[in-house]
């Protein structure tokens, strides 16, 4: 039998720039119409009316090597479709992408052999046996040595605390327990680069945190190149500088976090600490609570110091804080914008 | 090769290991396994024994004899890749194998020989008993003992081949159920599944020939149970050897073009 062998990079990524390389990437998908109506659906066995809707619509960036990326988006901005065209299920209407040299969509085994796709609640593991059986399976289909092996997954466990869920059959684990393993079946290759669609999507608060810290543990660890979607802003902001943010299959947004929220954020949070919730703040901003004397108040981002100034003149204050905006309130923002 | 070996191993212990999940429901289909040729055995035996001891030039006996080794060659070069192909596109679990670096196949392959392992033993001894049970009459000459091997071995791959090929169907179509049932009556009826090819009228026994069905079932049995010429075996083998050759180039074609459908739909 004919067979290419090809050596398996265990090493650091080569650093080329950009290692994702995206232009003018386009999805359209074609779909018939089904009208309702009794004479409408005959209508439709003769003569189908055909859609074309765009997914992505000519979007184009670069991730270089080591960066964490957050790629933002509502339900059906053709993020999930962007990470299957980078990861090489889908096929591309037009446009062209290279990740680490490769064209994804030909699914090279050189190529899938550096890569992963992590997509929340969908099983890379087998349901029957345990996630130990699905890690040994996927060490023999990647070609994983041995060494490499036992180290890799010695650190997961240990990072993702694993071990106790190692020899558990996969459907008597929680949603977070299997997510866990998910991620790690999915990274035992060591891939250099990583795409997750919402990895913590269902889970609670302290499942998310540790999730959260892992990805950012492994990025740093190997230098991987990571992309992922999240509805949780706590994941964006926690892990990624840069933002990109897409809406109806086009580029929205490209840029670091911090000026999204600079840009896009007209109002600021003043939370002044009273000694109680007697004193009316109306005039000095949109109260948005006030519990115990802790008033939130939302005002012009302008007129910040000048409001701050009013109230520590006005009132017998304990303390004070000034915030941004809560990201998710960015943006919210940002879209209605582009709706407008 | 050696790590595809390493492939197989590992997942034979996977398949092993799902499969004492599902004690039970793995006996019950062996049973199904036995039932069906067992039906056709008594069936046959009944309309021989009424009608002077014989039909054909099969005798009671020798009717046992036939469907139990068609039973074992059934069970040996069976597959279920059929009922699952739909159910892995539909559940996006083709995707993920997509995104390996392996070609699925190799685990189907790899699984299905897997649970072979673990049940033919048990159908080896069913086989037994109901050898002494219905008095089966077996008599293979020596040559078609060694040829049988190959010839079993080449009837697993064809139908492996051509029934994954078959199962593709789900990347066009999510009313593969017609298909599969269209299959199956072909199946029963040219492969010698529910008769004797010798005892079918001969435009069937043609068509039987020319079709690779023959060549996945009825041929291994006729040659073990000595019923075939030399001549006649090889060119068996030959068509064997035509079908697998027929058989890899059309799981190529049909694999590349529903892979391009399936990655331009949406996978």
């Amino acid at each position: 039998m004919k067979r290419q062998i090809s050596p398996i990079i265990y090493s650091e990524p080569t650093v080329t720039s950009p290692v994702i390389h995206i232009n003018e990437l386009r999805k359209i998908y074609t779909v018939s119409q089904q009208e309702a109506g009794a004479v409408a659906a005959l209508k439709g066995l003769v003569q189908r009316r055909k859609l074309e809707i765009p997914a992505v619509d000519g979007i184009s960036f670069d991730l270089t090597a080591g960066e964490i990326v957050g790629f933002l988006g509502p339900n059906g901005a053709g993020k999930t479709t962007t990470l299957k065209m980078l990861s090489g299920l889908l096929h591309p209407t037009s446009g062209g992408v290279t990740v680490l040299g490769y064209i994804p969509w030909k699914r090279e085994k050189a190529y899938l052999r550096q890569i992963t796709l992590v997509m929340g609640q969908r099983n890379q593991l087998v349901w029957d046996i345990s996630p130990l059986h699905s890690f040994e399976l996927n060490r023999a289909i990647y070609r994983i040595p041995y060494d490499s092996y036992r180290r890799m997954l010695k650190e997961l466990t240990d990072l993702l605390e694993l071990e106790p869920l190692l020899n558990k059959p996969v459907r008597n684990l929680s949603l977070g327990e299997r997510m866990k393993c998910e991620i790690a079946a999915g990274l035992l290759h060591r891939p250099s680069v990583v795409f997750m669609d919402e990895p913590t999507i269902g889970l609670d608060v302290t499942m998310q945190r540790r999730i959260r810290s892992f990805i950012a543990e492994y990025n740093h660890r190997f230098g991987a190149t990571v992309l992922l979607t999240s509805h949780y802003m706590a994941d964006v902001e926690a892990l990624c500088r840069r933002v990109v943010v897409i809406h109806q299959g086009r580029l929205l947004f490209d840029s670091d976090l911090s000026s999204l929220v600079q840009k896009f954020s007209e109002h600021k949070t003043i939370i002044v600490q009273l000694r109680d919730c007697q004193a009316d703040l109306q005039s000095y901003g949109e109260v948005i609570s006030c519990n115990d004397g802790r008033v939130v108040l939302r005002v012009p981002k302008a007129k910040t110091a000048y409001v701050t100034e009013r109230l520590l003149a006005d009132f017998p204050v304990v303390d004070l804080l000034v915030e941004d905006s809560p990201i998710e309130e960015v943006i919210e923002r940002v879209f209605a914008q582009e709706k407008a | 090769m050696k790590a595809l070996v390493e492939l197989y191993m590992q997942q034979f212990k996977t398949t092993l290991a799902s499969m004492f999940q599902y004690r039970a429901s793995l006996l019950i289909w062996m049973i199904g396994q036995v039932l069906e040729p067992l039906v056709y055995l008594i069936v046959w035996s009944i309309v021989s024994n009424t009608s002077g001891g014989s039909v054909g030039d099969y005798t009671t006996r020798e009717f046992a004899g036939y469907f139990i080794v068609l039973m074992l060659v059934n069970q040996f070069t069976y597959t279920w890749i059929m009922y699952e192909f739909e159910y892995r596109i539909r559940e996006g679990i083709l995707s993920f194998a997509l995104l390996k670096p392996v070609n699925p196949i190799h685990s189907d392959i790899a699984d299905n020989i897997s649970s072979k392992l673990m049940t033919l033993p048990i159908m080896m001894l069913v086989a037994v008993g109901l050898a002494v049970a219905f008095q089966a009459s077996i008599s293979p000459v020596p040559w078609a003992i060694v040829l049988f091997i190959p010839v079993l071995l080449l009837a697993f791959v064809v139908r492996f081949l051509l029934e994954w090929t078959l199962a593709l169907a789900a990347f066009w179509t999510t009313r593969v159920g017609a298909i599969n049932q269209t299959y199956f009556v072909l199946m029963l009826f040219l492969s010698g599944q529910i008769a004797p090819l010798a005892l079918l009228p001969s435009p069937v026994q043609i068509l039987a020939d020319i079709l690779p069905f023959r060549w996945m079932i009825g041929f291994p049995v006729e040659l073990l149970l000595g019923r075939l010429t030399i001549v006649e075996a090889l060119t068996g083998l030959g068509a064997q050897v035509a079908w697998l050759l027929a058989g890899l180039v059309l799981l190529r074609i049909v694999w590349r073009s529903g892979i391009k459908i399936y990655s331009a739909v949406g996978a």
